[in-house]
């Protein structure tokens, strides 16, 4: 199944020749360079990863990598990629993609796929705002924040994606930054290798919507806290800490959902037999 | 022990079972028509319940026969009422006149005015005194004793059913049931007005199914092996009846949070190779829609069926209408082509799907099956469907060359598809317009290559003659489709019993539509007649718009709920006839 370390993978056979549509200092450039060091480093051959996402300019990274890959509509990669885990459980699925996909449009896929629990890495790039329509407010966008759609502030608590993940059933929750790649990419490592429903919410600035987002560079910091497997203290956790603690924040012990899959019992003829009356 | 009587007899008996909730109105006609079927004749069984989720009045309409049953009955010959609680809701469903039987199976009950004003004969059972002294004895088995000694149906055939039924519940039970098919045989004994069924033809093998049934075994047998889907009236039996069949053959269903997760799940498993489908019923179609584009422009081979129901919004859940042909054809945005399939008959539920889940493979195309709501939870007796194996089936890359193009251009507009694991296979699907490769591109030569593409793929493939069903001969014609092919059928049946002077022609491919079959189709007829059930005449529009529909053709078109009848079709052809 994989390839031995007579020529190890690295992250660029991961790598497409594909020009990103990314702005100049998007943080999601360095979430690309961590997916693919982490696949390097899982080395599983590119053909047997599939990188699935939606609509946004997180979720064009498909396309970015050597693998196979789903560009699907906005706010519904959770679903392709249970579809295609639940038949191909041999493929390593990783879905990825922005906080207004996966938050909004995708909320209620978000939530199921945590409850879920199939053996999926979901890496959402948050930057706290729309960028390719080019400047609106996201589900985790600050109330305050001004913009041409919603003037003066949309006045909305953020949502808070991991406590809805831990509330949810997800079995590995993470936080990271884009400007350690190296560190997300351990991140997505452990993630890939956690059975379950992996989440990993990377705080990715957007330069061109939101400059001020450079500043998460000063303010992210090492989780002081070992990873629990205590769904409620993680919970309390990510709910009072202050919004930039990086690392391991949750590791659960749910069992992987994956039902049997391509092992016929009986021949479809069979079912004839129960329509003679 | 009191046989059926036998005496001049007749071809068809239309039978109506009713009774309030846990009467065991439902079970009663069940083993009714499956001891019919036994007995070698046809049937067709609906039902129709009150608006509670339990508890409800319930009615069972049977309809048996020596020739295959093609719609429901104009006329009730039979009416057996458990209990006449809120039997007044059935108004409209229980055609009943003077030459029909009604038994009640309560003794001097006050009589709704459906039964009065029909001035119907009228008998009685003593249902309470009968299995109060027969200890055991249950009033809806006693109730199917008189219903099946009136059809004239042997008793045998009821009894062992009635064993197999209570096989595991002990001898005594059993005792008990056939005791109270026998207290039935004994009271219709004494009963006149109604003649019993001519004994059946021994003309092959049968099968009791439903529509809905028949779909998910069509698909199975297309080799369908995963599906993901949200309940909805009616299509949740086609998923219920899948559920564990699947499971036994290998594959999956996963009860998904909505339909936007339903239509993702299948598009992402057949991304990975497996022959997929969903079923809802309009409302879940609706929100399936982009999707269902995402799976043309990516070219992913999905099957949606469709349960119609009355519609629009939530509309009539349980009652049957062809208005969801419109969303169908035309409700993807952009320029996306793909199959919309629509079966004729109950039995054909089970070969347009198959056909179906072969189209989508063979092309890489999503396909809407239209099925409706009067197909899908009917039950039908029908001749054992044949088993058409396809030969076609998705073309792989299995070992891509090094220059491997997804979307390459080819003579037929299918290209051969890399599933993930095939080394060299890469690509990323994408909603996105693409060029050859996949990636995404806005270039106006990409743009036309593409969608071309994916045209020529659905109009340069041979549906064979699966494309209709194109019966009898003469000038005039009636062109129609789904469920309202079997009134239709019946209806041409009494009025031109050899088919030399009227058509029928089914269509089958609704999409992409076949001008030029339907014109020979048509070739020498002066006179067309459209029939449908809809209210905004969509099949109407439909053929004039993409299937040249000669100019003058006339139209019948009603909408739903309630089913085409024979008569009414029959009364609408005298007329346009004479």
């Amino acid at each position: 199944m994989t390839v031995e370390a007579a020529c190890p993978l690295t992250a660029r056979d991961y790598k497409s020749d594909y020009k990103p549509v990314w702005c100049p200092g998007c943080g999601d450039f360095s979430v690309l360079l961590a997916i693919t060091k982490a696949l390097a480093e899982v080395g599983r051959p590119p053909e047997e990863v599939a990188v699935v996402s939606g609509i946004g300019c997180s979720s064009r990274v498909p396309a970015y990598t050597n693998c196979y890959g789903f560009h699907g509509v906005h706010g519904r990669a959770l679903p392709l990629a249970t579809g295609l885990k639940l038949t191909r459980p041999d493929l390593l699925v990783l879905a990825a993609g922005g906080d207004g996909d996966g938050y909004s449009i995708g909320g209620n896929h978000f939530m199921h796929a945590c409850r879920r629990n199939v053996d999926l890495t979901y890496v959402v790039m948050d930057n706290q705002v729309y960028g390719m329509t080019k400047g609106q407010p996201s589900p985790t966008t600050s109330p305050e924040w001004d913009s041409a759609l919603v003037p003066g502030g949309t006045g909305l608590r953020p949502f808070h994606p991991l406590v809805i993940a831990l509330a949810a059933g997800a079995n590995f929750v993470a936080r990271s930054f884009s400007g350690d790649p190296n560190g997300t990419a351990e991140l997505i490592v452990e993630a890939i290798r956690h059975p379950g429903f992996s989440l990993i919410e990377v705080l990715s600035p957007c330069v061109t919507f939101r400059p001020e987002e450079r500043e998460w560079a000063k303010q992210v910091h090492p989780a002081p806290v070992e990873p629990t497997d205590d769904r409620g203290r993680a919970a309390r956790r990510v709910l009072t800490d202050d919004g930039f603690n990086i690392g391991v924040l949750y590791r659960g012990r749910r069992r992987p959902y994956q039902p049997p899959f391509g092992q016929a019992q009986v021949e479809v003829a069979e079912f004839e037999a129960e329509f003679l009356p | 022990m009191a046989e059926a009587r036998q005496t001049e007899g007749r071809d068809t008996l239309t039978v109506a079972m009713i009774g309030s909730g846990g009467s065991g109105v439902m079970t009663a006609a069940e083993i009714l028509i499956r001891a019919a079927a036994r007995a070698g004749y046809y049937g067709l069984m609906t039902k129709s319940f009150g608006p509670q989720i339990r508890g409800g009045e319930a009615a069972a309409f049977v309809v048996l026969s020596t020739a295959p049953v093609e719609a429901p009955s104009d006329r009730v010959d039979l009416l057996f009422a458990i209990d006449w609680q809120n039997a007044g809701r059935f108004a409209g469903e229980l055609p009943l006149d003077a030459d029909s039987l009604v038994v009640s199976g309560q003794v001097d009950a006050e009589l709704p005015s459906i039964v009065t004003d029909a001035a119907p004969r009228i008998a009685e059972v003593d249902l309470k005194s009968l299995t109060r002294s027969h200890k055991g004895t249950r009033p809806n088995m006693v109730a199917l004793g008189v219903t099946a000694a009136l059809a004239g149906l042997p008793r045998a055939a009821v009894a062992t059913l009635i064993d197999e039924r209570l096989a595991g519940k002990g001898e005594a039970a059993m005792q008990q049931g056939t005791a109270a098919i026998d207290l039935g045989y004994e009271e219709a004994a004494a009963m006149t007005g109604v003649d019993g069924l001519t004994a059946a033809g021994d003309d092959g093998e049968r099968w009791i199914i439903s529509g809905n049934q028949a779909a998910g075994f069509g698909a199975l047998r297309g080799g369908v092996r995963f599906a993901a889907a949200y309940p909805i009236t009616p299509a949740t039996e086609i998923l219920e009846w899948l559920a564990p069949r699947l499971q036994k053959a290998g594959g999956l269903l996963m009860q998904a949070e909505d339909e936007l997760a339903s239509i993702n799940m299948i598009i992402g498993g057949s991304f990975g190779g497996a022959a997929v489908l969903t079923a809802t019923s309009g409302p879940g179609l609706a929100l399936m829609s982009e999707s269902i584009g995402l799976a043309v422009a990516a070219e992913i081979p999905i099957l949606v069926i469709d349960v119609m129901r009355g519609g629009p919004s939530t509309g009539i859940p349980t009652k049957s209408e062809q208005s969801d042909l419109n969303i169908a054809v035309h409700g993807l945005h952009g320029d996306a082509p793909h199959i919309v399939t629509a079966p004729m008959s109950i039995a054909d539920c089970l070969f347009t799907a198959q056909w179906s889940t072969h189209l989508a493979e063979s092309m890489q195309v999503p396909v809407i099956m239209l099925s409706d709501q009067s197909f899908g939870q009917a039950l039908g007796v029908v001749e054992k469907p044949a088993d058409v194996a396809f030969a076609t089936r998705r073309l792989l890359a299995e070992e891509p060359a090094e220059d491997y193009l997804r979307y390459a251009l080819t003579a037929n507009g299918v290209s051969p598809m890399a599933l993930p694991g095939t080394a060299g296979g890469q690509y990323t699907a994408d909603g996105l317009e693409h060029s050859q490769s996949g990636l995404p591109s806005s270039m106006a030569a990409d743009h036309n290559e593409q969608l071309e593409k994916r045209l020529h793929k659905v109009t340069a493939f041979d549906y064979g003659d699966h494309w209709a069903r194109v019966e009898g001969g003469g000038d005039a014609a009636i062109v129609t489709w789904g469920s309202a092919t079997g009134p239709v059928r019946e209806a041409l049946r009494r009025l031109d019993p050899g088919g030399e002077r009227v058509r029928l022609i089914a269509i089958r491919l609704l999409s992409p539509a076949q001008p030029r079959q339907l014109a020979e189709a048509l070739a020498g007829c002066e006179r067309i007649m459209v029939v449908e059930q809809s209210q905004g005449a969509q099949f109407f529009g439909h053929l004039k718009a993409q299937f040249d529909l000669p100019a003058g053709a006339d139209l019948f078109s009603r909408p739903g709920p309630q089913p085409f009848r024979p008569a009414e079709i029959t009364a609408m052809l005298e007329e346009w006839l004479s």
